[in-house]
């Protein structure tokens, strides 16, 4: 079992015939992920990966019953790519795209009102996963391994980083989410959180927090009202600087809002075991 | 991007909303002929930072030769690490009351958020803590802009209720820094109303979105030069890096965002203190991470670098070609601890060790190593 993506989702790539979009589609057809098709407006007709290309992800939608989006197109397209997919049917959306100005997120996030059962992740995340199953992005398969952990990160390498351990130590994932670096996004920790509560093949839960925002805050106050799963949170950035934006677009200080204190604390109140350092994620989660 | 202020009023200028006279002086000359032209004026220093005032940063004057006087003393100044490039003279203003005024991206609402305060002229994060209700908000329809009346509501809940008219067209001029310039922060603090009655922008601070610069190359042209900056942040840049400067000795190379924070985070842990911030992105190719090296050394106080990089699909063993490269390209002699894990992670660590560079076990160990190494002064 897993959350968001399975077996029998039907995904298409946005941008296939892209570089990014060309290598990230093979990665996920050679794990066994239903990749359906791609769009490339322009190149309808052909087929590329060995998959059919369509003009419009309204069309890719009729003709293949997708119903999961992957989005690798550059980042002036990038915004309208989303509310393309959600136009054009799309349930989950995921965007890898990194650099989309923020206010066409905050015009996107206004358009997915009109579209309640439509799931966004990202901005400028490494994607979603269920090991041995299904991936939309780039996070690496050797490194995940099927199993009873859930895991939700801000960032992408410290995921690859946790993911790793975790499958060396034998604790198998059931389903991977990249939530993304950016300040306004889709899926907040608060929504991922509450999908692996509502998944019984997830037993335990790894959140990996940054600072800035309050994200990390609202998904402890839920915890703490009460969880089945046994979770070990870390934040990054406990001693980055105010005011300085640490390669994330997301990740600053702002007054005292968004510090690492305050994140870790709001675990510690929820009774979530908060880990100094990486290293010790796995040895709190047993 | 930060705009200075003479910046940020240019730019609300151009967009209709009416600012006091000033003149840009980069010497106290033309201080001095700013205030014979000007009449009395406040010589402003011009850095991207609040809290210049306390500083002293900002002196009224009444004659050319204060003027100068006043310019002789704050160009060069030294305001919270920004050396003082030039400063704006600009004409003293009748002033009745004083507003604030501002917008900024409001994260949890995933939405702009307009404020609105009579108690302007003061600290708002200080105004917003003390009396969070004297600010009245709106978060506009990000598609449409604020409407009329809700611009209306605004000011009425503010208690400016007799200024709504001129504040609803203000605000909507000043709204179109959103749509037209890609602005994400604008403040003008205060919003001067004078005894004239005229409505006009004592102070103006004005950010733009990074991610959105490349549709917006006329302001970096226009502003991009004046400001001196961090030289190690500047060549980064030059170089494609992502880097930010810090106040420590240990230099910092990893990749990813959240990777790197986490070993700033470890380095401190261990005693030590990060000298930077610098994400080298996926793959860690030779020739990214000789730049990151290049642009760590030319910091002085760099006493040794600490390497991060987690490869997802790079291979550890040309990650470990690649860095021995760098590091004798660049002549280094500092010590250098690389800490990597991935594909053919044992053959990198390997040929690190046969070419005298340290690697950690794991991040903590080998931020552990790097503090202990730096302790000790080291031959440059």
């Amino acid at each position: 079992m897993s959350i968001l993506l399975d077996s029998s989702t039907r995904v298409i790539v946005q941008g296939i015939t892209g570089r990014e979009g060309t290598f990230h589609a093979g990665q996920m057809i050679e794990m066994g992920t239903q990749v359906v098709g791609g769009t490339s407006p322009g190149k309808g007709g052909t087929t590329h990966m060995g998959v059919p290309v369509f003009n419009t992800v309204a069309e890719a939608v009729r003709a293949t019953g997708a119903t999961a989006s992957g989005i690798f197109v550059p980042p002036p397209f990038a915004a309208d790519a989303i509310m393309e997919a959600a136009a054009g049917g799309i349930s989950l959306i995921v965007c890898i795209t990194e650099g989309i100005p923020i206010q066409e997120m905050i015009r996107v996030k206004d358009y997915l009102r009109g579209f309640p059962a439509v799931r966004l992740i990202g901005a400028n995340c490494p994607g979603l996963i269920t090991p041995g199953v299904a991936k939309i992005g780039i996070i690496p398969q050797r490194i995940t391994s099927p199993g009873p952990v859930g895991l939700v990160s801000r960032s992408g390498t410290l995921t690859y980083e946790v993911a790793s351990a975790l499958t060396a130590s034998g604790m198998g994932q059931s389903t991977i989410v990249g939530i993304g670096g950016d300040p306004v996004l889709g899926l907040t920790f608060k929504d991922v959180v509450e999908l692996f509560e509502k998944d019984m093949a997830t037993t335990h839960l790894v959140v990996i927090g940054e600072i800035g925002g309050s994200d990390e805050e609202r998904a402890a106050e839920l915890l703490a009202r009460g969880s089945r799963l046994k979770t070990v949170a870390f934040i990054s950035g406990r001693t980055a600087p105010e005011g300085k934006r640490m390669g994330h677009a997301g990740a600053i200080i702002s007054g005292n809002r968004g510090t690492a204190k305050s994140k870790e604390e709001a675990f510690q109140k929820a009774g979530v075991a908060v880990a100094e350092t990486t290293d010790q994620i796995v040895g709190l989660l047993r | 991007m930060k705009l200075l202020e003479y910046q940020a009023k240019e730019v609300l200028s151009s967009l209709g909303i009416p600012i006091p006279a000033g003149r840009v002086a980069r010497t106290p000359d033309e201080a001095a002929n700013a205030c014979a032209e000007l009449g009395p004026v406040a010589v402003k220093a011009q850095v991207p930072v609040g809290g210049r005032g306390k500083a002293g940063g900002i002196k009224l004057v009444n004659s050319p030769e204060e003027a100068r006087q006043a310019a002789a003393q704050i160009i060069g100044m030294d305001i919270k690490g920004f050396k003082v490039p030039l400063v704006y003279c600009e004409a003293a203003l009748q002033i009745e009351r004083e507003v604030y005024l501002g917008f900024t991206v409001d994260r949890d609402a995933r939405n702009n958020i307009l404020m609105l305060s009579a108690k302007g002229g003061m600290d708002i994060e200080q105004v917003a803590e003390e009396s969070p209700e004297t600010i009245a908000r709106l978060h506009p329809n990000p598609w449409r802009g604020p409407l009329d009346f809700e611009l209306n509501q605004l000011a009425f809940e503010a208690g400016l209720g007799d200024l709504a008219r001129p504040l609803t067209s203000l605000i909507k001029k000043l709204y179109r820094a959103i749509p037209e310039l890609d602005a994400v922060t604008a403040e003008i603090n205060p919003l001067v109303v004078t005894k004239n009655g005229e409505v006009i922008a004592g102070d103006a601070k004005l950010e733009t979105d990074e991610n959105a610069a490349w549709r917006h190359k006329d302001l970096e042209v226009r502003f991009g030069s004046v400001l001196e900056g961090d030289p190690y942040e500047v060549e980064a840049k030059k170089r494609g890096l992502t880097y930010v400067s810090l106040d420590g000795d240990i230099g910092i190379i990893g990749n990813g965002a959240g990777l790197c924070m986490s070993t700033l985070d470890l380095v401190q842990r261990a005693g030590g203190m990060a000298a930077n911030f610098c994400d080298i992105g996926g793959g860690a190719k030779a020739e990214v991470v000789e730049n990151a090296l290049a642009v760590i050394l030319m910091n002085p106080r760099v006493k040794g670098v600490l390497m991060n990089v987690f490869g997802g699909i790079t291979r550890g063993d040309e990650v470990a070609r690649g860095l021995v490269s760098a590091r004798d390209n660049l002549k280094m002699k500092l010590p250098l601890v690389v800490r990597m894990s991935g594909t053919n992670e044992e053959e990198g660590r390997q040929i690190l060790k046969q070419n005298g560079i340290e690697p950690g076990a794991s991040a903590w160990e080998a931020a552990q190593k790097i503090v202990e190494l730096t302790k000790v002064p080291a031959p440059r």
